[in-house]
């Protein structure tokens, strides 16, 4: 019986949190328009999520490219002729592991930050003191943070698919002997633009996502240090988990009207 | 001005007000004392919305605002200022920034002219050249009284101070109270503060008021409250660990 009423009390605490979460995400919806007058605060956010997250999503990017490399030709050696290996490496970078491994190590980075300092806001009770001088919060600090995630994810995807793709012609090109023009003949083989647009369209929901997930759970951060350590951590794995979840749901709808056709 | 009426809170099983009434009338000051913990912070922040009671009412000039959200409670929010107990700088902002953040985000004025009030403001409470620090480089008595500037940097008709003297050294506690009786007589502000330092609520209110297992107790002037024969209260304010009220 405990473990049923634990089980249930879980399942009604989460679904709580879902339905908060989304109450957060309606309301800094609506404060958007509000936000973006205060060009200052969303540029920011813009440049710390985006900018400050170049050289990590360089270093990642760069080397998820080279192994990228790696493995394909592994798995082609004697079956699948080399040409192909650009046209892989290209599909699979600009529609997957750009998107996708962008937003863990950014969902990582800044889901971490923001829900530190909004949960430290929190604490020492400088969401309050907002809410004295009549400052909506929700409009002061989520919808910037919302803002510059669901805008600066789809430009720094942009930028981790050039350098995956770069990462792998380098390694194609030292470590397995593929010329230039055999790489990139393949990169322009079945390449359409729409798969680097279906990409981007995922990175601004994961980009949507971290920002959330890191006011949401800053914003409702409890009791001094070992409440931000929680939240934080929260924010961290929500973010990991949803943009997993998330990425699942969009390639049903997205891709798969090509594959049919 | 400002009237509680039989407010009820409770936090999951803990009930820390168990109606409350107390009334503030224009211009006066009214200090709420009590043990640490006993709820008065909580109190104080039912007055502006950042709690709201489970039950009672709240009334700012004969309108009751208990319920008011949105844009209807900030324009309530405007005529108040509150000083919190940790002063709650932001530490993004730099000291001006902090002190003007209210009059950047609801004013036409310009940086500028923001920053000159913002110095005015530092001024009054005794602080001058520390405009562009960050309060991380402040001590803790400046860092109230940026939080004291940035109170009043709206110029409200009502100040909240929540704990104004805790953690303090005891002569900046004196000066912070000296700055909170000269606000008061100079700007004409309503002021309400709890706290639990009784040197503090003797020096800077006209009426003292004791919250005691969510109710309040006691209510009248601090020469009233010397001459109590109740002894919960008397060993409150003499301080004493021995006496009605047991000590966990």
């Amino acid at each position: 019986m405990d473990t049923f009423q634990y089980a249930g009390r879980s399942l009604i605490a989460s679904l709580a949190d879902v339905g908060a979460a989304f109450l957060l995400l309606a309301s800094a919806v609506r404060a958007v328009p509000a936000a973006i007058k205060e060009k200052q605060l969303v540029l920011e956010q813009m440049l710390r999520i985006g900018i400050g997250s170049m050289p990590l999503v360089l270093v990642t990017s760069i080397f998820t490219g080279g192994v990228s490399a790696v493995q394909a030709a592994y798995q082609f050696q004697d079956y699948v002729p080399m040409r192909y290996l650009g046209t892989v490496i290209g599909k699979s970078v600009v529609i997957e592991l750009g998107p996708v491994l962008t937003a863990l190590v950014i969902g990582g980075r800044v889901g971490a930050s923001i829900a530190a300092e909004l949960g430290t806001m929190k604490v020492t009770e400088q969401i309050d003191a907002l809410e004295t001088l009549a400052i909506n919060p929700v409009r002061y600090l989520v919808a910037p943070r919302l803002l510059a995630g669901v805008v600066m994810l789809p430009v720094v995807t942009i930028f981790a698919d050039f350098v995956a793709i770069l990462g792998s012609w380098l390694v194609a090109l030292v470590g397995l002997n593929v010329s230039t023009h055999t790489f990139f003949t393949g990169l322009r083989l079945f390449f359409h633009a729409s798969d680097v647009l279906n990409g981007l369209i995922k990175a601004f929901f994961f980009g949507g996502i971290i920002a959330l997930m890191g006011c949401y759970h800053g914003m409702r951060t409890e009791g001094g240090a070992e409440g931000v350590g929680i939240a934080t951590t929260r924010a961290v794995v929500s973010s990991c988990l949803l943009i997993l979840i998330t990425d699942y749901i969009l390639a049903s709808l997205l891709f798969r009207a090509v594959f049919m056709g | 001005m400002i009237e509680l009426v039989d407010i009820h809170k409770r936090f999951g099983a803990n009930e820390v007000l168990s109606g409350v009434n107390l009334a503030v009338k224009k211009g006066e000051t009214v200090v709420v004392i009590g043990r640490s913990g006993c709820g008065k912070s909580v109190l104080l922040k039912h007055i502006i919305g950042l709690v709201k009671p489970d039950s009672g009412r709240i009334m700012v000039d004969g309108a009751d605002v208990t319920g008011l959200t949105g844009e209807a409670l900030y324009t309530v929010r405007k005529r108040f200022g509150m000083l919190f107990q940790g002063a709650a700088l932001f530490d993004s902002l730099s000291v001006w920034e902090n002190v003007g953040l209210g009059l950047l985000e609801h004013t036409a004025m310009s940086e500028a002219e923001v920053r000159v009030r913002a110095s005015e403001k530092l001024a009054l409470v005794g602080l001058t050249g520390v405009e562009d620090a960050r309060p991380a480089e402040l001590s803790g008595g400046m860092k109230k009284r940026v939080g004291l500037a940035r109170a009043i940097a709206m110029d409200p008709e009502v100040v909240l101070y929540d704990e104004p003297t805790t953690g303090l050294d005891p002569i900046m506690a004196d000066v912070i109270n000296e700055l909170i009786r000269t606000l008061q007589a100079t700007l004409k502000i309503t002021s309400i503060a709890v706290t639990h330092d009784m040197r503090s609520a003797y020096k800077i209110g006209d009426r003292l008021a004791m919250l005691y297992g969510g109710k309040i107790v006691f209510h009248g002037t601090p020469e009233e409250i010397m001459r109590t024969r109740d002894e919960a209260i008397k060993q409150f304010i003499e301080g004493r660990a021995e006496g009605p009220i047991s000590v966990h």
